[in-house]
């Protein structure tokens, strides 16, 4: 129980635990796991680092469906479709090429999970079937009841095992490994088990670490979430992209306070639930009359928000969803685990009566800057993909796009990283490096008084979600940037008691200092990005900007601080950008045509 | 208003231990993990316990409570009101620290299982009906309770003579599924331990997904397992008549005809 | 709870007397046996008029002429369906052999072998006496009916409808088996993939919904056949009266 209290003094870096690998992983979720499987698929030695255990990513949080444009219920879908919901929903600061990649891609990847053992939901025809979610133009959701994720994870989690891949379970990484000309040598990392230092070397890196939903009060996200991979990789010189861009689910559970911001899938609302005020109103029918509940998520949480500024919430701040017009025995099985959730936790039979909801924190947009085939950033032999990544969701992501994400570019990173490997040697550790890693880790233990983690934990998602939340201005950012600056500097005095095995004091530090270099980020985009656009909402600047439309901003960690630039956003090209010369996606577009012409021949 | 819940939860690792107490106040529809993570904040910042969800989807944070294991953050603590609550760690796998065991075993037998072969590539053809069987094991989140209430693994030696009803849920998604080919019959009886299974069903009372193992995994498994090793009838029939695919009652498909 | 040794690990369901189910269990078991050896090999009779008691039935003895225990010809089916039945098998691991006797509560013994020997192997020949299980129900039918007829009309007394009761619940704990179960549509991969099978897919949703009530069968048939068969007995030795009901 007393291994290695005082020994941080002087680490020798020689006796620490090594490990070879062509290719490490770091992250065990579906971006994680199917980089595992593209990477492995040849003689490349390849290992999985989880933060937790195989197989409870936040993955397995997902519920909704992922979003593919099978056309297996409606034939007129198409990967032009998709892209037009994509880009569109995404305010057109989205990365195109990623976008098209993606839409093309990702039928492929959830026809292959069939082929791996996934199963969903089937059609009257016995094929896959597909749900409605928000702002698609059609039904487009594979799923498997609300329990999707769980699907993916499983399937590619048995995928990985029967695999040569070797998985280290429950492992933090803390930093990312250099050689002297800058390029990737590995990842530096401890055992949660017992706090044994380990090293990881590597000829190329795939960062899958996910977001950093852990840094607001009210999440949807596990633990997990806390931006490690973004925040290491980061601060060894990768750029991060649209950190402002954080999606607040309009779905969360409010009430008891123990669930509150659990997520309430969109799936809720696709298979028909509906919105009401405390005033019995479908208010989604004034907000948006085109698509009422099925309206994209920024606009559905902001109109939750207004109802309650206008004094017509719920008892707890919220709205009240309900699924109750439905057959109980449908809710039960489209939605087993909704009803299992509200039923168990907050005593409420969603089958009989309305729920309260709130918006919640769901997903970081932003992340590492990448390219868009390969996922490399701009740190030679790193790559990223999945959440921790940037390009696809733009300014706000639609339902379903994650789950497609991680398969489309979790494979192309582990493709790259693999060839990348074939074509480079190992680069150097220097032993400084590692030497001033295991100091600062350990240092924690060494101090008798300080900052605890777990007060600093409840600081920051005070003042993330305070001040930088759902609705920004100006002042409250400006007042977040400040309070932020105060925690990070209170932040190098923490100090933890007890051992290093399983510590989650200790753990919490580096989830803590993570979040905080993240949230100077979110906070830095926020103030830059002068309009309000998708998920992004400034009280002071409410009207979107056609000339801010041009631009991402960019960060660089220099010297300690957070340094944002403004990148124009890639031009799409004519063949693409004509999709949107009307205000019909091309799909119903399609549709339209041949209904018309239906309509002249007879 | 808020009543004190007094919690005795075990601190220790494999050296040894004891239960110690914790008061926390208790709040509307608080769950054991949140009375935890209180103990955690306020008083024992190294108490250690694995959770990831906090949903019940992830089967992180498996342990025993007064003496039943389950989910911490689906257990309520409203219903322990007046009583002690006895925190424990799962008794089948070895500790680790405080809340914490080594659930590594689980891993090292899933490799085991022989994997998902499909007859032909996607898209399948398969319907809702053919399909509805093998979902309900798909529910599974691994937490690994029904591992830890079978006595086979708790009082038996853990996963070294029978992979215990996860795994044979895992088989059976598997065995059961409408295109898979492979045949895990003498797997079963005689890698994975199904024969030390005795069905007392304790496995199906602790499931947070409510899948019954026993009756619609174990059992069925057992069943086609006599078809190939404890059915003398049908190993004449098997000898002297090739049947038409599927078309021996009991047999997957072309099981029959690769015996 | 204060009580509890710190030091080793308590069972599961602690909260409730564990210990009562398993004995009920062995109590009630073991004088369901008594009682049974004492019927098969007591008597030589079982019918009175019209009723024959499910001990006897078939009535093989009076077919082959043999005069001496003619029970123990039929009665061994029902026996070693039940003996081998998965629902039965449950009980008594849990209640005669304490493997264990309830969940979370430590084995007996340190011995356990699981289903992997002699006579436990033998379990797995549970279909076979479903088999023959099947051909004992329709003769028990054919009582039920018998019941209801004496010397050329309808006669409806008491005894009528225990022995209909009988067939009732003995046929609803036969065909909810789960060796019947996997029989008619279980071992099937995929219900869809031939026409037969769709026949099959629909017994087989039908047996699994009785399926899921195997064990209440399992107590409520035993309790009819001894019930039953207490019935006939007492009748022939002539200490009751068998009432007429219309």
């Amino acid at each position: 129980m007393t291994t290695n209290k005082k020994s941080s003094s002087n680490v020798n870096v020689e006796t620490i635990e090594r490990h070879q690998y062509d290719v490490v992983i770091v992250g065990a979720g579906g971006a994680g796991l199917r980089a595992a499987i593209a990477a492995a698929d040849g003689q490349a030695k390849v290992a999985v680092i989880s933060k937790s255990l195989l197989g409870k990513a936040h993955t397995v949080m997902a519920e909704g469906g992922v979003a593919a444009s099978l056309g297996n219920v409606d034939a007129d879908d198409s990967w032009d479709t998709h892209f037009y919901d994509t880009m569109k929903s995404g305010h057109f600061i989205n990365n195109y090429e990623v976008v098209e990649l993606y839409t093309k891609e990702v039928a492929d990847r959830v026809l292959e999970l069939e082929s791996w053992g996934a199963v969903f939901d089937r059609t009257p025809v016995g094929k896959i079937m597909q749900r409605p979610f928000g702002a698609h133009s059609f039904r487009r959701l594979a799923h498997i009841g609300d329990r999707t994720g769980k699907e993916l994870i499983r399937t590619l989690q048995y995928q990985v095992i029967h695999h040569s891949v070797d998985v280290f379970q429950e492992v933090t990484t803390t930093r990312l490994l250099l050689d002297k000309e800058g390029r990737t040598a590995g990842v530096f990392g401890y055992y949660r088990e017992d706090g044994r230092f380990v090293i990881f070397q590597a000829k190329s890196v795939v960062l899958a670490t996910g977001g950093f939903g852990k840094a607001y009060k009210v999440t949807s996200n596990s633990w997990e979430s806390t931006g490690d991979g973004a925040a290491m990789a980061f601060q060894a010189g990768a750029e991060l992209m649209d950190m402002e861009m954080v999606q607040f689910h309009p779905t969360g559970m409010v009430w008891p306070p123990g669930v509150r911001g659990l997520l309430v899938t969109e799936g809720v609302r696709g298979e028909g639930g509906l919105l009401y005020n405390s005033q019995h109103e479908r208010f989604m029918l004034r907000y948006d009359p085109v698509l009422h509940e099925l309206s994209s998520r920024d606009v559905v949480a902001r109109s939750i928000y207004k109802e309650n500024l206008a004094g017509r919430g719920t008892p707890h701040g919220g709205a009240w969803l309900d699924i109750s017009h439905l057959p109980a025995a449908v809710v039960k099985s489209k939605l087993p685990g909704m009803y299992e959730q509200f039923l168990s936790l907050a005593d409420v039979d969603i089958t009989k009566e309305a729920f309260e909801v709130a918006p919640t924190t769901h997903y970081a947009m932003g992340g590492i800057r990448v390219e868009a085939a390969t996922g490399a950033t701009n740190i030679p032999g790193l790559f990223a993909a999945g959440e921790v990544a940037c390009g696809l969701h733009g300014a706000n992501r639609l339902g379903g796009n994650s789950l497609g994400d991680i398969l489309v570019f979790g494979r192309r990173a582990g493709m790259a990283a693999r060839a990348y490997a074939d074509d480079h040697d190992q680069g150097d550790l220097m032993s400084g490096q590692m030497e001033d890693e295991a100091q600062r880790v350990l240092a924690p233990f060494s101090r008798t008084q300080g900052e605890r983690p777990y007060q600093l934990m409840a600081e920051l998602q005070e003042i993330m979600t305070n001040y930088a939340g759902m609705v920004r201005s100006r002042d409250t950012l400006e007042t977040g940037l400040e309070q932020l600056k105060t925690l990070q500097e209170r932040s190098t005095r923490m100090v933890i008691s007890g051992s290093r095995a399983y510590n989650p004091g200790w753990h919490t530090i580096f989830d803590v200092q993570s979040m905080l270099v993240l949230g100077e980020a979110v906070i830095r985009g926020a103030l830059a990005r002068e309009e309000s656009r998708g998920a992004h909402w400034r009280t002071d600047f409410p009207e979107e900007l056609p000339e801010m439309g041009a631009w991402n901003f960019v960060h660089t960690f220099q010297e300690g601080t957070v340094v944002v630039r403004a990148d124009p956003v890639p031009a799409m090209p004519d063949r693409l950008a004509r999709l949107f010369e009307s205000n019909q996606s091309p799909g119903i577009l399609r549709k339209q045509q041949r209904a018309a012409r239906r309509g002249g021949d007879s | 208003m808020s009543e004190e819940m007094v919690l005795s939860i075990y601190r220790g690792d494999a050296n040894g231990g004891q239960e110690e107490e914790y008061r926390v106040p208790l709040e509307t529809g608080m769950v054991v993990l949140d009375a935890l993570h209180y103990v955690q904040a306020e008083a024992a910042p190294d108490l250690a316990v694995r959770w990831n969800c906090k949903a019940a989807h992830c089967g992180s944070c498996s342990a025993e409570v007064n003496g039943r294991p389950r989910l911490l953050c689906k257990t309520r603590l409203d219903q322990y009101v007046g009583q002690v609550v006895h925190i424990r760690p799962m008794h089948a796998f070895p500790i680790i620290k405080d809340l914490v065991t080594d659930v590594s075993s689980n891993y090292r037998v899933a490799k085991q299982i022989p994997a998902f072969q499909p007859r032909t590539p996607a898209p399948f053809t398969m319907y809702q009906r053919d399909v509805d069987r093998v979902q309900e094991f798909h529910r599974c989140i691994e937490c690994f309770l029904c591992q830890d209430t079978c006595h086979v693994l708790r009082n038996h030696g853990g996963t070294d003579q029978y992979f215990g009803p996860r795994m044979m849920a895992k088989v059976a998604e598997w065995e059961m599924h409408p295109m898979d080919v492979a045949d895990r019959r003498q797997f079963l009886k005689d890698v994975a331990g199904l024969p030390m299974c005795n069905v007392t069903r304790c496995c199906v009372d602790v499931c947070p997904e409510h899948i019954v193992i026993t009756d619609n995994a174990i059992i069925p498994l057992k069943e086609r397992v006599a078809d190939q090793y404890w059915d003398p009838i049908r190993a004449l029939f098997r000898r002297f008549h090739r049947p038409a695919e599927g078309a021996v009652p009991g047999a997957g498909s072309d099981v029959s005809s690769r015996a | 709870m204060a009580d509890m040794p710190s030091s080793s690990k308590p069972p599961i369901a602690r909260e409730s007397p564990w210990w009562l189910a398993p004995n009920v269990t062995l109590v009630v078991f073991s004088l369901f046996v008594l009682y049974s050896i004492w019927e098969i090999f007591g008597h030589n009779v079982g019918r009175y008029q019209n009723y024959l008691s499910p001990y006897f039935s078939p009535d093989v003895g009076l077919w082959l002429g043999v005069p001496w225990i003619p029970a123990l010809l039929v009665a061994w089916i029902p026996l070693g369906f039940r003996a081998s039945c998965y629902y039965y098998r449950r009980e008594y691991y849990r209640g005669f052999f304490r493997e264990p006797a309830a969940c979370g509560i430590p084995d007996r013994s340190r011995q356990y072998r699981g289903e992997t020997r002699p006579p436990l192997v033998w379990n797995n020949l549970h279909r076979y006496f479903l088999y023959l299980a099947l051909v004992v129900v329709i003769f028990l039918w054919k009582d039920a009916v018998d019941a209801f007829w004496y010397q050329g009309h309808l006669d409806l007394r008491l005894g009528s409808f225990i022995l209909l009761a009988d067939a009732i619940l003995l046929s609803l704990y036969t065909f909810s088996c789960h060796a019947f179960r996997h029989l008619v549509g279980g071992g099937l991969d995929c219900f869809s993939c031939q026409n037969r099978a769709r026949y099959r897919y629909r017994g087989w949703k039908a047996i699994s919904a009785l399926n899921q009530r195997h064990g209440l069968y399992a107590w409520a048939s035993m309790f009819m056949v001894w019930g039953t068969d207490l019935y006939v007995r007492l009748l022939i030795i002539g200490a009751i009266h068998d009432p007429r009901l219309f």
